[in-house]
């Protein structure tokens, strides 16, 4: 059967390309780059590393951020103050907002949150928002359409960075710009607000497991994906943690944030080390899938970190994990609508908005667990106090 | 079985390269570890072939598995005394989709790639519109025991998937087997000699459905929640048919190969992890499966005039 026959040849061939292809640095091999110290089995730094943000941000995670300590949202790390009275106009407000997308409950948690507090405030007569559906070309029209809808402030998320920059530099010559979440490659913004960033996640994170893992133990690292900055930061910094510590990294893998590729990753490594001492994840939608696979191994569950996500906070809870839960908070998507508004009313506000990025750990857990709410939840939503919470974030009443 | 060899060899080489980077493969758990994790996959792809040995494509499985999994865990909301009564209703809507599919193929005469194409875009859009992006609810324990627990050392899915595949080769091995491949082969040629065409194909259609239902109650047991599970399903199913030497177009290929295409894409997908290639590349491969797939099947289009024994009529 010749049909068959090519079938298995041009299949045989992908097999031996498989084989002999150049592994991507990223992976198990322990060729270790002249800059790494012990550790091993983490590859070469990201292209997206900067050691003076690096510094920075790690710096950050232990300085007092100013503000209301009940409203970390409306708290600000070093703030640089900037003079907003340009600006200065009496309301009512048309808001406008362009988002990157709502494709991750991520951004459903953050996006609720941000509806909810731009209807706390009555100046706010006109909230548009346009959703751009994950698509950079999408986004760049939206902005451009905003701008004519005479908009009193525009908030941007952007989809990327370098692609959304012009979008929002010719932007910011006819409305004050408000950028959150990633950010662009210009100052034009009147403020950039996010948490501390990818650094401390991953470093927090990292940090945790060589604390817990014994020396020499194995770490499992899973990645969504490569080239997204928001991630790579976290790698990159974990890869600093991990090079200058005695664990071993047995490999770094792209899990596409899928659940069953998760686990079978997961199961793959038990499978072929016996024993997996940690694992690291830059984010922690699939960590309950990690988890399951060693339960459904039949081996006790190494120390892992994940996110602030429900059913990872009752997993750990349930199971009395060792675990930790750096975050990325989606309060965030409070502040800029506070920003837009400090900015109309002329007040200053910080041209680099750092917002306190918590971390979730055995101590402060049960404070972050709510059982009502649904198990894709973010628990630092800050949204407690809003106005239809939990109802509007998918959760029961108790 | 004679149709399936090549396809097995194949397989077996697979296996044993698997074998070579993890030893622990050969052991019984392990062997029944991968088992359990291409169950899905296989019943999808026996699914597949009901379609596309008659001469049709379902593209609507992958969303259909999404759906299916994000109604579940919706319905059942951790209550584990909905379990079966959700999963009764995961079947029923698995076959109503299917009977939609298969009745605007046949009745309105709509080309199936459009058909499913567009129930993709339906169901994808459906969920999205639900669940606004984030699931709600809980699997109860007792759903994802079947793709998490097991009777003794084997699981549940095993033993699933081993009574899918003997109803799939019993079917085509019947009657309805004859007829649908016959339908593939020659729809005016079948329809003349008094074959139901439209009701064998509208039958196919329910039986990818049906699959499409059991592969999402695995794989929402087995990896939980997700409004990603079948995401690229439909591809990885397609896949897995014409990597088991069944036709595109219809008429030729046995279910045993096609269940032995799946087995096969998940042991290389499994050897590609194994060597720590990147997961884009499993699309890469996918696509050249299916290129190289159809190119190796128009080559020898000219001889498809000479009669060959059996050519048409061998159902596995």
């Amino acid at each position: 059967m010749p049909r068959h026959k090519a079938t298995a040849a041009v299949f045989a061939a992908l097999v031996l390309a498989g084989c002999t292809t150049d592994k991507p640095a990223s992976t198990t091999q322990s060729a270790a780059p002249a800059t790494s110290a012990q550790g091993s089995g983490t590859g070469a730094q990201s292209k997206f590393f900067v050691q003076a943000d690096f510094d920075a941000q790690l710096a950050m995670r232990t300085q007092t951020p100013q503000g209301p300590t009940d409203k970390p949202w409306e708290q600000a790390i070093a703030p640089q103050m900037t003079g907003t009275a340009k600006y200065k106009k009496d309301g009512p407000y048309h808001l406008c907002f362009s988002n990157a997308a709502v494709n991750n409950p991520w951004r459903q948690v953050g996006w609720k949150t941000m509806q909810a507090e731009a209807g706390l405030h009555k100046e706010i007569t006109k909230f548009t928002a346009l959703d751009a559906e994950g698509k950079d070309d999408k986004q760049i029209s939206d902005i451009a359409e905003l701008q004519a809808k005479g908009c009193d402030a525009l908030i941007v998320s952007p989809n990327t960075t370098a692609t959304l920059t012009p979008a929002v530099t010719a932007a910011c010559a006819k409305v004050p710009v408000i950028v959150f979440d990633r950010g662009v490659q210009t100052d034009c913004p009147v403020t950039f607000i996010k948490p501390i960033g990818g650094y401390a996640f991953g470093a927090d994170a990292a940090e945790f497991l060589v604390e817990k893992v014994p020396a020499g133990g194995k770490v499992l690292a899973l990645r969504i994906l490569p080239g997204v900055d928001v991630l790579e930061t976290r790698w990159s910094a974990a890869k600093v943690v991990f090079d200058k510590s005695k664990v071993q990294v047995a490999g770094v893998e792209f899990t596409d944030g899928d659940a069953a590729k998760t686990k079978s990753i997961v199961s793959d490594y038990i499978q072929r080390y016996g024993k997996i001492d940690g694992v690291w994840m830059d984010a922690g939608a699939t960590a309950v899938a990690a988890i399951e696979a060693f339960e459904d191994a039949g081996v006790p569950v190494p120390p892992i970190n994940g996110e602030d996500q429900q059913d990872f906070l009752q997993k750990w809870k349930d199971a009395g994990l060792t675990a930790v839960a750096p975050t990325y908070p989606t309060y965030q998507w409070r502040t800029p609508i506070i920003a837009a508004l400090k900015i109309l009313k002329g007040e200053e506000v910080p041209k680099m908005w750092n917002l306190p990025q918590p971390k979730v750990t055995s101590e402060n857990l049960s404070t972050y667990l709510k059982p009502n709410m649904p198990p894709l939840h973010y628990a630092l939503c800050g949204c407690e106090t809003l106005p239809g919470f939990p109802e509007n974030w998918g959760g029961k009443k108790s | 079985m004679k149709r399936a060899l090549p396809i097995l060899v194949v397989l077996l080489v697979l296996l044993a390269a698997i074998a070579v980077a993890n030893p622990l493969f050969l052991e019984p758990a392990g062997f029944l570890a991968f088992l359990k994790r291409a169950a899905p996959l296989v019943i999808l792809a026996a699914g597949q072939y009901f379609v596309i040995v008659c001469g049709e494509f379902d593209l609507s499985v992958g969303s259909l598995v999404t759906a299916e999994v994000v109604i579940a865990a919706r319905l059942i909301d951790g209550d584990d005394a909905a379990t079966w009564p959700v999963i009764a209703l995961l079947i029923v809507a698995g076959l109503l989709v299917g009977l939609v599919n298969g009745v605007v193929t046949t009745k309105l005469r709509v080309p199936s790639f459009i058909v499913t194409l567009g129930m993709l875009l339906i169901l994808s859009g459906a969920v999205f519109l639900w669940t606004g992006g984030a699931p709600r609810g809980a699997l109860s324990e007792g759903f994802r025991a079947f793709g998490r627990g097991g009777l003794g050392p084997v699981p549940w899915s095993v033993l699933i998937l081993l009574a899918m595949g003997a109803a799939a080769i019993w079917l085509m091995r019947a009657d309805f087997g004859k007829t649908l491949m016959a339908t593939g082969d020659n729809e005016r040629a079948a329809a003349l000699s008094g074959v139901r065409v439209d009701r064998a194909k509208i039958f196919a259609f329910m039986l990818s459905g049906l699959a499409a239902a059991v592969a999402a109650i695995l794989l929402g047991g087995f990896a939980g929640v997700s409004a990603q599970v079948g995401q690229g399903l439909e591809f990885s199913a397609i896949t897995a048919v014409v990597l088991g030497g069944v036709v595109l177009g219809g008429g030729r290929g046995s279910v045993l190969a096609a269940m032995a295409g799946a087995f096969t894409l998940e042991a290389l997908f499994t050897l590609l992890n194994l060597y720590g290639i990147s997961g884009a590349l499993e699309f890469t491969v996918q696509g050249v499966i299916i290129i190289a797939a159809v190119a190796a099947g128009a080559i020898r289009l000219p001889r498809k005039f000479t009669p060959r024994r059996g050519d048409a009529h061998a159902a596995s």
